[in-house]
């Protein structure tokens, strides 16, 4: 069994990514594709976090980078929540099939 | 095989089998449930890469209140946690494709890159050095972070507030074509 290296995490990070890929596209609840959405950044943190340690041990820049991902992820959910439940007040419904009104 | 690498394979699996389960579950609620549970796989991988201040507000920031988000609009949207509404849409064989499609490319490309590993262990006080340098080289980055989130925070409460004084609504009142034969189903 090989050691555990950078690889094994930058291919974990691809797939919890490609599963993130998979969940936004077919999802049709606005919160189910925020949630893929999240999976998505957390696969990148992940990468960010495998680089600063096998990379670039000595400075820990890969660290800072995922510390203002999460800062964005979480001001981009607080929004995204605060549109999906406008939506649902006008609609009744939050389903993204159905949310076209802004296609002309 | 060394306990690390253990820790390492429980973790993925935890965290792969977690997330594949948030996007497939039928129940948004459950998806919801089975998100946190894949990010603390998240955190406990942070723990393995030596990264536990990272870690740490991973528990706090996801775990805490991102998901609690996430369960209050599922909450506050009645009836979407209903199993009878088909929770995909008609491009599933196309998801699945494109997102199979793109892990291919991604691992084929990361295992034919030769990285710059180093062997240098993990100086001590990593998270000494972390906030040191969120205060020095990058304080710029770190002061603008903090105005998105004061803007992101405002911005929510005006997005979600209702509006007495709105005289006419600039979307269609009625409920969307699809939304009210799902509703009776």
């Amino acid at each position: 069994m090989m050691e555990i290296g950078l690889s094994h995490y930058l291919t974990l990070a691809a797939v919890v990514f490609c599963v993130g890929v998979y969940g936004m596209l077919t999802r049709r609840n606005a919160i189910g594709v925020l949630m893929s959405v999240e999976l998505m950044f957390n696969a990148v943190n992940v990468t960010l976090v495998a680089f600063a340690r096998y990379v670039t041990p000595a400075t820990v820049t890969g660290q800072v980078v995922a510390i203002f991902t999460i800062a964005v992820a979480a001001a981009e959910a607080t929004v995204a929540l605060a549109i999906v439940l406008l939506i649902y007040q006008h609609h009744r419904g939050i389903n993204v099939d159905q949310v076209n009104f802004m296609k002309w | 095989m060394s306990a690390l690498s253990l820790a390492f394979y429980a973790l993925a699996f935890l965290t792969i089998a977690a997330s594949i389960f948030v996007v497939t579950s039928k129940n948004i609620f459950h998806s919801a449930i089975y998100l946190i549970l894949a990010l603390f796989g998240v955190a406990g991988l942070y723990v393995l890469l030596q990264a536990p201040f990272l870690a740490a507000a991973q528990v706090l920031i996801y775990v805490g209140a991102v998901s609690m988000l996430m369960i209050f609009a599922i909450m506050l949207t009645a009836r979407i946690a209903d199993t009878s509404i088909r929770q995909t849409n008609e491009q599933t064989v196309t998801g699945l494709v494109v997102s199979l499609g793109l892990l291919a490319i991604i691992v084929y490309s990361l295992w034919q890159t030769p990285f710059p590993i180093s062997d240098a262990p993990m100086p001590e006080g990593a998270g000494r050095t972390l906030g040191r340098l969120l205060l020095t080289k990058f304080v710029l980055p770190f002061e603008i972070v903090s105005v998105l989130l004061l803007g992101a925070l405002i911005g929510a409460v005006v997005i979600a507030k209702k509006d007495p004084q709105r005289r006419e609504p600039t979307m269609p009142k009625t409920p969307l074509p699809g939304a009210t034969q799902e509703a009776s189903r």
